[in-house]
This record gives structure tokens, sequence and C-alpha cells, in this order.
């Protein structure tokens, strides 16, 4: 793709105070957002639509959490490890909670050292973003089958409430795929940088359009997100 | 105008040109295309398919209401499929798939003065997620057990118990699937609207000049990214409930004298999900109606549009608002009385700026020079029809109004004509007014009236019986009411006669589908401007348009785009990418 981030920023005119001004400013000529390429904002806009979706799915689970009229089983008995002779509560959870949280470093570090056009170090740490997310998605199925084994099902589980593992399997899940298409275009991504398509502007195989370094930057603002979405699945089903 | 932009002063271009990808063989050019004009004709071509199914089965469901008994093969299981079937095709597979895949894409790019969508490969891929979601949904007709018959609000827990046709069979499941593949392929469209109305504008085209068709289109496609996440959450949690046996929507149960697994799950946040898309979904529909029709009156009454300003904040209203009254769907289902009132008072304040919209599109005729093309006439029947539903609106947006009608045929009546006549009707008018810029020749005139004033006399034909019936009491949603009291003769006499008036117009529809077919070849020359309109699709160097829209230059925008009968100008019209002044109009609001 051509360069479509700002390249002229002279010219502004003064513009109108108050929300007369807000309107002036994303009403500007050509572009709303200054500064803004379209793969950049065409992932923000995705993002809020995919917030809607997480949304919908947290706020179904508080509805049927709060309307079951048999209890909830207890998060930190259901979700504790015995390690050493001890249970200890949520311990796998900080763990992969760990994790996730570390890959959003690395994220971060690709990025600046992306648009310093550092090649080996870029592709490097979004391969070890990658190696920290499927870390997580590992870990997230041997919680998933030691819950199995326990006798949780997605219909029933032998503590409570039902939906407990109906809510359980269908959040988690549809995060760890979230996470894992994540794993996906991180190596695909750190692939083409690690090869120097984005230094000579090599074509996309499928969009024929040229890639640049804010690819990675793209990327990022996806996998934060994912990141975000878990700390609030964290605090909602776990620590509820 | 106040608002045009002296020639030395447009501003420098941000964007620099993208490569189009340009297409090597014939697959490319017209299958796997990424050229958004090709693109939108795919959209269209295949939401009027399915949308033609649509209109069989309602023809089959009229069979069975104003003649029943006769057809043996419309037992009260395939009606109720009809029922489901219909509802679902046209709004979410014919009108939200026409008018922002097919409208969207042919006439975004064009009208902001773009070379394409701003990611056309993604843009492609849009398309054929659609088309698999037709083809899933069609299979459900050849699926044991046939399609799902649980109405098209899905409600559980009937939509996925034995009695319902198809609730255990595979029915549901391919109806609930297709809906997800719709969501996930619509979002890969979306994001391109958005994105080129927001970033990808020619230079000097800023917002406040954007045609009102591209507003409606935009806003739609926003509020369609936050609402359908609902609807895709509410299939995912149906299909577990249906598939694996989880309880998010199935309370205890027992069904013909058995005690079903589930247990502990709440009908009622399917409606909470449902709704939160499905009245969104309304205005989804509504509004690219809204601006497409905007710019038609504006455009053959040679006039501006009156309070172009107020036009828009008036669409952003409307989409903002359209998100806090879901539940005025849900009176029946049960609720406090307070969220009652919050939401019949959030649903009754819609009509203020659905209001200055009415007022602001018969002000923008007031003394206008009126000409009586085929696309005008469609846009005075869209007023006036929408006007007739909307009143009916605010009978059923009132509580204690809405229960005494709620499931009668008054509410059949009401959005039918509110949220299925009208927009229709601004589709027919769209593609008699683009199909010059499509083809490159006009529809016929003399078939095209006969269609108009068939379809538009014969709607309301249909519809207006069904109000009466509706006071009267006759529900909806039975496939026969032969033995109700509240049946009379007189009432039955009525749905026979709403059943033919709804085969003629029907009818009408084919004559329809030959003019679009017959007129590609043999259609009169239009040339590139036909109506003599303003905006930037007519000023194209190629009709139709080539790939990359705009040859060599992309224009250059000076003006809004309502410059019809300024004074002091050569022509009745002047183009957005016409500079200068002239002398001066009225104030544009």
């Amino acid at each position: 793709m051509a360069e479509t981030t700002m390249t002229h920023t002279s010219q502004m005119e003064p513009r109108p105070a108050g929300w007369r001004g807000i309107a002036a400013d994303w009403a500007s000529d050509q572009r709303a957002f200054k500064n803004v390429s379209w793969g950049k904002a065409m992932m923000w806009i995705f993002l809020l639509s995919d917030t809607f979706i997480f949304g919908c799915f947290l706020l179904s689970y508080m509805t049927a959490r709060i309307s079951t009229r048999v209890p909830w089983p207890n998060p930190s008995e259901v979700f504790a490890l015995r390690i050493g002779g001890s249970e200890i509560p949520l311990i796998l959870i900080a763990i992969m909670t760990f994790v996730l949280i570390s890959s959003s470093g690395t994220m971060a570090m690709a990025v600046n050292f992306g648009y310093r056009r550092d090649r080996r170090k870029t592709a490097i740490l979004m391969l070890l973003t990658a190696a920290l997310g499927a870390t997580f998605v590992g870990m997230q199925a041997f919680e998933w089958t030691k819950l199995i084994t326990e006798g949780v099902r997605p219909w029933g589980n032998p503590w409570g409430a039902a939906q407990f593992g109906s809510c359980f399997f269908m959040i988690t899940g549809f995060h760890g795929t979230h996470v894992t298409i994540g794993v996906i275009f991180l190596i695909i991504v750190a692939r083409k940088v690690w090869r120097g398509d984005f230094d000579i502007g090599r074509s996309g195989f499928f969009t024929s359009r040229r890639g640049r370094y804010e690819n990675v930057e793209i990327m990022g603002l996806y996998w934060h997100f994912v990141d975000l979405v878990w700390v609030f699945i964290f605090a909602f089903f776990y620590l509820w | 105008m106040v608002d045009v932009t002296p020639a030395d002063a447009v501003p420098p271009a941000e964007v620099g040109e993208v490569e189009l990808y340009h297409p090597h063989s014939w697959w490319t050019k017209y299958v796997f295309s990424q050229d958004a004009k090709v693109i939108a004709v795919q959209y269209s071509a295949t939401a009027t398919a399915i949308g033609l199914v649509a209109l069989v089965l309602s023809w089959l469901m009229r069979l069975q209401l104003g003649f029943p008994g006769t057809f043996d093969f419309i037992t009260p299981e395939a009606y109720y499929q009809f029922i489901t079937m219909h509802g679902m095709i046209m709004v979410i597979y014919l009108l939200t798939a026409l008018f922002l895949g097919g409208f969207g894409n042919y006439l975004i790019p064009l009208m902001v003065g773009a070379r394409d969508m701003v990611f056309p490969y993604v843009n492609m891929l849009s398309y054929w997620v659609y088309l698999l979601a037709v083809l899933v949904l069609v299979s459900s007709f050849f699926a044991p057990g046939g399609p799902t018959g649980a109405g098209w609000t899905l409600y559980p827990p009937q939509a996925i118990m034995t009695g319902t046709p198809g609730g255990q069979d595979w029915g549901i499941i391919l109806m609930l699937s297709s809906l997800i593949l719709f969501i996930i392929g619509f979002t890969m469209g979306g994001l391109n609207y958005v994105v080129t109305v927001l970033q990808g504008r020619t230079r000097g085209m800023t917002l406040m000049r954007l045609p009102l068709t591209v507003w409606g289109i935009f806003t739609a496609t926003v509020m369609a990214l936050l609402a359908f996440p609902a609807l895709f959450v509410a299939c995912v949690m149906m299909l577990l409930d249906r598939a694996l046996g989880t309880s998010f929507f199935m309370p205890a149960i027992v069904e013909m004298g058995q005690q079903l697994q589930h247990n502990g799950g709440s009908p009622i946040l399917f409606q909470h999900l449902f709704w939160f898309f499905g009245h969104p979904e309304v205005y989804i529909v509504a509004l690219p109606a809204f601006g497409i029709v905007s710019d038609l009156i504006s455009t053959h009454a040679r006039k501006n549009i009156f309070g172009y300003r107020m036009m828009v904040w008036a669409i952003i209203a409307i989409g903002a608002l359209s998100f806090v009254v879901w539940a005025h769907h849900m009176y029946v289902s049960g609720m406090h009385p307070y969220f009652g009132f919050f939401f019949a008072t959030t649903t009754l304040i819609i009509a203020v700026p659905t209001a200055i919209k009415v007022y602001n599109w018969v002000l923008t005729l007031w003394r206008g020079d009126i000409h009586l093309t085929i696309p005008m006439l469609f846009a005075l029947a869209f007023i006036v029809t929408f006007v007739n539903g909307g009143l009916t609106g605010l009978f059923l947006g009132n509580v204690v109004v809405d229960v005494p009608l709620s499931d009668t045929m008054f509410v059949v009546a009401h959005f039918h004509m509110v949220m299925g006549v009208a927009p229709i009707l601004v589709i027919f008018g769209a593609i008699y007014h683009w199909y010059p810029k499509v083809t490159g020749r006009m529809l016929d005139e003399t078939l095209g009236k006969f269609h108009f004033w068939v379809t538009f006399l014969g709607a309301y034909l249909i519809f207006f019986p069904m109000h009466y019936l509706g006071l009267m009491g006759i529900p909806r949603r039975y496939a026969e009411l032969t033995d109700m009291t509240i049946m009379t003769e007189s009432a039955h006499h009525l749905n026979s006669f709403i059943s033919i008036m709804a085969f003629i117009v029907g009818f009408a529809q084919m004559v329809f589908l030959f003019n679009l077919i017959w007129s590609i070849r043999h259609g009169r020359e239009a040339g590139g401007n036909p109506w003599r309109a303003t905006t930037l699709e007519w000023q194209t160097p190629q009709t139709p348009p080539a790939h990359g829209n705009f040859g060599k230059e992309l224009p250059i925008v000076y003006r809004w785009a309502y410059d019809y009968s300024v004074p002091g100008a050569k022509e009745d019209f002047i183009p957005q990418n016409v500079p200068g002044d002239f002398a001066p109009s009225k104030e544009p609001s």
C-alpha cells in the first residue's frame, strides 16, 4: 500500500471551539482521523465491534450467574491446583495471566523495533510473543482437560449450576480462539519481517498490496486487545 | 453558496494513490473480482435471487390464509417454515445485503471520490462469505425436517424443541450457522464501508459535503457493526443449547410428558440479545433508505435538500436512539413497569428526528421543479408509506396500546409498511435512478410506470386491510383461523382479497425483473449523466465507470452535493467537482 499516513499537517485552518470544533475536526477534509492509516483505522473499528461481542458474552454470563437458583461453584476451589500437597487457589490462572500480559510486553517491544526497522529483533520478539501466546493456549488446554476429567461438561458439573460449565467453555473457548488466530497471524507477519518484505515493498500474496512496518503495530493492536479482554474474563469469571 | 471552496484553496492530497489489483483473466474480472462495483452487482444479484424465494414463500402463506383448507401441501408445519424463512430472508439476506452490500459497495467509493474500497480483497471475501451464508440457508430447505419454523425471531425454548419444525432436526442448526456466517461476512464488508467514508475521501470532500446517501449507508453500517455482535452471541449460545445441551436459554421444561435435560436458562435473555440487534436492524434498513430518498428527491425536484445539516444530525440521532429502545418489542414478555415507561419514552422520542426528516423532504419538494420520473414516483410513494407505517408505530410504542394489539395482524401491517414496503420502494426508486450508471442504458419507462403503480397501490391494498383485521383481534402466525368466532365472514373475504392482491403485486415484480434484463441490451442509451445530477458518480469519464472509477486524476470537490437551480449558474445543476462561486443562493439550512 502507498503511504497512507499524514504528509501535510500544516495548513490547518483555525477551528471553532467546543462541540462545533469537535464536529469540524471529525468532518474535516479527506480523513476524519489525521495520521491514522486505513489499516489502523480498520483494526480499531473491528476491535470496537469485537468488544461488543465479548461484552454480550460477559453480560450473558453475568445474567446466567445472577439468575440461577442453584449455587454457583466456588472458582477458587474449582480452579485450584494441588502442588506439593497443598491446594493453591487460582495458581494456574495466575500463571496464564502472567504469561499473556508478558506477551503484551514483548509485542510492544516488537512494535518499537519495527519502527526502527530492526528486522531481526522485530521478528524474534514477534515469535517470542507467539510462543507466549501458544503457551497460554497450551495451559488453557491443560485447564480444560483437568476440568473435564473432574466431570465438568457444558451441560453440567458436580458442584452446582450447569451454566458454570457452559459459560466457562464458551467464553474461554472464544477467547482462546482469538489467541490462536493471533498466534497464527503473528507467525505470518514475523515471517514477512524476517524475509524483509516490508523493506523491499514486496506485494502481498493475496491482496497484492505492499506491506509496511506499520503492520506490526496493527498486529499489536489486536494482540493487546486480546490481552485486555482476558483481564476482564479473569476478573469476572475467576475472581468473582 | 457559503460552502464553496475557491479553486486556489484546494488542500493537497493527504493520501497518495494506492495500487489496485488489476484483473488478469475473466475469472478475476467477473467472478473473483476485487472491484467494488462488480462486488456490488454480485451482492445485488444474490440478494435478489434469495429475495425471490422469499416472495414465493409469501405467496404460499397467502394461499393458505386466503383459501384455508384448499391446498393440502401447506401443512401447519410448512406454514410456519414459510413464515420464518420469508421474514429472515427479507430482513437480513435481502434488505440488509442489498442496501449495504449492494448500494454501499457501488455508491460509497464513487460518491466520496475514491478509486475503490480501502481493502478490496477483504471486500471480495465479504461477498463470498455472504454467498456461503445464503447457500447454507437454502440448504435447509433440502435438509431432513426442512427449514426451521420458529418464526423469524427464533425465540427459545420453542425454537429448539420437537414440536417446532426443524427444532430437533437440521433446520435451526443451519439457520443459526447461516446467520453466524452472514455476520462474519458482513463485518468484513462493513469495516470497508466505514473506513472508506472516514479515511478514503477525495480532496475537498468533507463529511458535511457527503451526499445523504453516503451518510445513511455509513451510519447504518456503524450501527450494524455494533448491533450484529448481539445476534452473533445469541446464535452461538442457542447453537450450544441445541447441539451440546447447554441451558443458556432453556429453562427446566417438560415436553410431551418428558422432562428435558435443560435447567435454569433464561428465554428472556435471548429476547434481550435478539432485540438489541433487532431494533437497530430496523434502522439499518431504514437509514440507507432515508439517505437515498433524500438524494432522489433533491435531484428530481431540481432543488437543494432542505436543511442538510439537520438531515445529517437526524440520521445520527436516529442511529444512536435506536440502541436504547429494544425492549419495546418485549412489552408482553413482562417487565418492570418503569422499564416499560423508559422504553416507551425513548421509542416516542425517535419520532422527533424522524419527523424532522419527513418535514425536510416535503419542504424540499415545496416549490421545486418536480419531474415525475420513476425514481421520483417511488420517492414520493416512500414518504407517504413511511408516514403511514410510522404513525402505527406510535400506537405500538405505547405499552397500554401495544399489549392488546400485540401479535395481531396490526403488527404485521405496521412493520410491513414501515420496514418492508417503504425501504423496498426506495430500492426500486434507487435501481431506476442508478441503473443507467451501472449499465449505461435506461430502464424502460412504460414498464416502469406499470411496475410503480401496481406495486404502490397494491401494497396499500394488501396491508391496509391488515390493520383492520388486527383491530378485530385476528392473531398473526396462525396457520388456520376458520373455526375462530372472531374470524367473521367479512374478515375471511378480506383475507382472500389480500391474497389475490399479493399475487398481482408479485406479478408486477416479474415485469420489473424482465425490465432489468431486457434493458441491459435494449434500453435507451443513457449517457454519463441522464438525470443531470451533481454527485460524483455521475461525473465519471466512462459509463459504466471503469476499474478505478475516475480515470487518471481523482476529482476535486468544491461544493456540497445539492447545488440545483443555483441563480446565476448556466445550468440548473452544478456538479460537486466544478470550481467557482456563483451568485449566492439561500443558506442551505
